[in-house]
């Protein structure tokens, strides 16, 4: 009886084990059908649900098998070791929480503009370098780096990225990575504020449902602090309506002639007026604007990103971009240079972001219950990142390639007036007339369409093209153009805020060091000096993309990707510095292999942006060739400079994480070779009390 | 029907996490005062430092 029971249990798990390997060879069968029509198709239209379904593949492979290889044999996660979330559990800071609690709030920090702007530029490639890219790249490189960077925090007591990269590298390590956030920040806010301007530029309707944004944020600040405190979901609920109340408003701002002058402003007015409002941002109270404002974003930013997701798979779409376009071989209109290394660093955050192991290693490593759970949290939560980059592709691409290089390309690219543009884009191959684009503007209640760089207004369109398929037909297409570019400005605008913030409160611990009161947060010469430092620093970039004849973004975003992989660079360095001194060295390829594809990626591309000698690639050759054809003037020695700059920045990065990358190869040589001792500078272990409770 | 009211009580806990609802019951209890107009002022404060010094990704 005893042994039947034996033999009939373990036939049951023989057959589990069977239809599982049968459900996963299904997945992979189907993942590389997906991933063979992504890529061999030529000539003909694919339905965008292949890129769903290669993505749901890609990740559903990567999660199961190679985040459990890391798991296992790379991090030897224990089930035993007690979280700094139990062992310093304050109910402030460290607060052990529920994983799926954690994923959404990881998820909530990392997902920001990135993913749905990078994408949409990256287009410009057609749709398969980019989609290739966000896979790869995701599944190898970010998810990767954002679960072990999570890790290894999580066994540091919670220490940030820069605290890691002091300790484990040295002190070159700390200064490079401090030096990368602060740049990254202010090229971030800079190339941010660029592509909100291109999007409210002459658009009244844009421009009121924004400014409405302000009031609403403040109202929510009063309602919470006095009228019913601490009911954040209620009142992000109530200004939600406001804003949609906004948006409808909009609709008669634009059409009435008396007030939409108010509204219609320029680019470089726009600007001006982002660089008070960041200026007044970071030096109000946190209550007043900056955490309303935020919790607002994030709710429209979390509703927004799961109504594009329904809306893609339930209309599925036809993609009407080709898999590659004539622009692979660097003649871009958008911005300028070849797939290799320029996709890879103007997506960023769909793939990799350097950004995301701030957050790694910020406030949710505090919040981890058990250490397994680093695996769904931080792989988990890029993946989903992840999925958001590939439903900016996929907004992008259903647009015809005519409408997307007609709204993406700069004047100084395809000509001032509609009919130079069209033909121009048109005798590329992408048919396009002003008629039709004059049509859409109205269709989406704009003046135009033409020029609107930047990468916000064609997601828009793209976003409003997918939903008015479906919900309310064409005659809501401008309601759901503006609420797609309300969303992304307030998304823009409240990493705006905080980022201002976050710089200053930077720039204030550096001041310290050398006059101690500049470091006090609430001394408000210090608050003052500081905040127009860091405004001054990132509206500089804007002044200059709004007065580059090329659009600003052919020279920002590619800087700021720059910057976000090097900080990526700095995060794998660190990642593998840890993993040979816990002397695991034959395994250091998981870190070693995307640190090494990064370096050539960043390194390459920096060194085409200072040195190229195409104008349109090459910082320096740009000045060159301004100050060889025009003759000199106030505005050609400005732009001449902003030139300079740029190249002097780039370099300036590129030198210092080759610093870091010399002195951590030096100390994995030294470990290796055995002529170093290791110290691993892990928190003791202790055993966690949730093990046993669970048991129990 | 289990699951489906898992599912919502997971979901709005998450919620409440990211709105900072969470943290501030935690504040209450931890400080073991009430809600009020004052004690809210109060977790703002203490919620100023840490939350103005957290980057918003790109």
């Amino acid at each position: 009886m005893a042994r039947k029971f034996v033999l009939d249990a373990t036939k049951k798990t023989a057959m589990k084990k069977f239809i599982q390997t049968l459900t996963w060879f299904g997945v992979a069968v189907l993942g590389a059908l997906a991933l063979g029509t992504i890529a061999l198709h030529r000539g003909e239209q694919i339905n965008a649900m292949w890129l769903v379904v290669a993505a749901f593949c890609a990740y559903a492979l990567g999660y199961r098998f190679y985040s459990r290889f890391i798991s296992a044999k790379v991090l030897a996660l224990d089930a035993r070791r007690a979280t700094p979330a139990e062992r310093l559990e304050d109910g402030r800071d460290f607060v052990p929480t529920n994983k799926w609690v954690l994923f959404g709030h990881h998820f909530a920090a990392i997902a920001g503009p990135g993913p749905l702007v990078g994408p949409v530029l990256a287009a410009q490639f057609g749709y398969l370098p980019g989609t290739l890219w966000i896979l790869i790249g995701a599944v190898f490189g970010g998810c990767v780096q954002d679960f072990v960077i999570l890790l290894f925090s999580v066994r540091r007591d919670g220490k940030s990225l820069t605290e890691m990269a002091r300790e484990e590298i040295g002190i070159v390590g700390g200064f490079v990575a401090y030096a990368a956030v602060i740049s990254i920040i202010v090229i971030l806010l800079g190339a941010g504020a660029l592509i909100v301007v291109n999007a409210l530029k002459a658009s009244p309707w844009g421009v009121f449902t924004i400014a409405m944004t302000i009031p609403i944020a403040v109202f929510m600040g009063f309602y919470l602090r006095h009228l019913r405190p601490g009911k954040v979901l209620e009142v992000s609920f109530l200004g939600f309506i406001f804003v949609m109340l906004a948006i409808w408003g909009g609709q008669w701002v634009s059409q009435t002639p008396a007030v939409a002058p108010w509204f219609t402003l320029t680019a470089p007015t726009l600007a001006v007026i982002i660089i008070i409002y960041g200026f007044a941002a970071s030096a109000l109270p946190v209550w007043l604007l900056l955490a309303p404002r935020d919790y607002l974003s994030t709710f429209v930013k979390l509703g927004t990103i799961g109504l594009l997701a329904l809306g893609i798979v339930a209309l599925h779409p036809t993609l009407q971009m080709p898999p590659l376009t004539r622009f692979v071989d660097g003649s871009g209109p958008i911005f300028a240079g070849k797939i290799f290394p320029f996709a890879f660093i103007t997506i960023a955050c769909g793939a990799i972001s350097g950004f995301h192991s701030l957050i790694s290693s910020g406030t949710t490593p505090k919040l981890i219950r058990r250490e397994l759970e680093t695996r769904i949290v931080g792989y988990g939560a890029m993946m989903c990142e992840s999925m958001v980059a590939i439903l900016a592709t996929i907004a992008a691409c259903v647009l015809s390639p005519g409408t997307y290089f007609a709204i993406n390309s700069p004047a100084g690219i395809v000509g001032q007036s509609p009919e130079a543009a069209t033909a121009t884009i048109s005798g590329w191959g992408f048919p396009v007339t002003a008629a039709g684009m004059h049509a859409l503007a109205q269709a989406v209640g704009e003046q135009t369409l033409f020029n609107r760089t930047g990468g916000a207004p064609a997601f828009a369109v793209g976003m409003a093209h997918i939903f008015s398929s479906s919900l309310g037909g064409p005659a809501v297409m401008a309601i759901w153009y503006h609420f797609a570019i309300m969303f992304e400005a307030l998304f823009i605008l409240t990493v705006l805020d905080a980022g201002t913030r976050v710089g200053r409160f930077m720039v204030q611990d550096a001041l310290s060091h050398v006059w101690k009161p500049l470091g006090r947060t609430g001394w408000y010469p210090s608050i003052l000096a500081t905040s127009a430092l860091i405004v001054a620093a990132w509206g500089s970039f804007l002044w200059q993309g709004v007065k580059d004849p090329l659009g600003g973004i052919n020279s920002l975003w590619p800087l700021f990707g720059i910057c976000n992989q090097l900080l990526a660079t700095v995060a794998l360095c660190v990642a593998t510095t840890i993993i040979v001194k816990m002397g695991k060295a034959k395994y250091s390829p998981v870190t070693l292999a995307p640190l090494v594809w990064l370096v050539a990626v960043t390194f390459t591309a920096s060194w085409h942006k200072v040195f190229d000698p195409n104008p349109r690639i090459g910082f320096l050759a740009h000045a060159r060739q301004l100050a060889a054809s025009a003759a000199p003037s106030h505005e050609i020695s400005r732009l001449i400079f902003n030139d300079r700059l740029d190249a002097a920045v780039a370099g300036a990065l590129v030198c210092m994480v080759a610093l870091i990358l010399l002195e951590s190869i030096s100390l994995w040589v030294s470990v290796i070779s055995g002529r170093m001792q290791v110290r691993v500078r892990e928190a003791p272990f202790v055993a966690t009390r949730f093990a046993t409770e669970e048991q129990g | 029907m289990m699951q489906l009211r898992k599912i919502t009580t997971t979901l709005m806990a998450t919620l409440r996490e990211i709105f900072d609802e969470s943290a501030y019951v935690r504040f209450l209890s931890r400080n073991q005062i009430s809600s009020s107009s004052r004690a809210y002022a109060a977790f703002l404060r203490e919620q100023e430092n840490a939350k103005a010094r957290r980057p918003k990704c790109c």
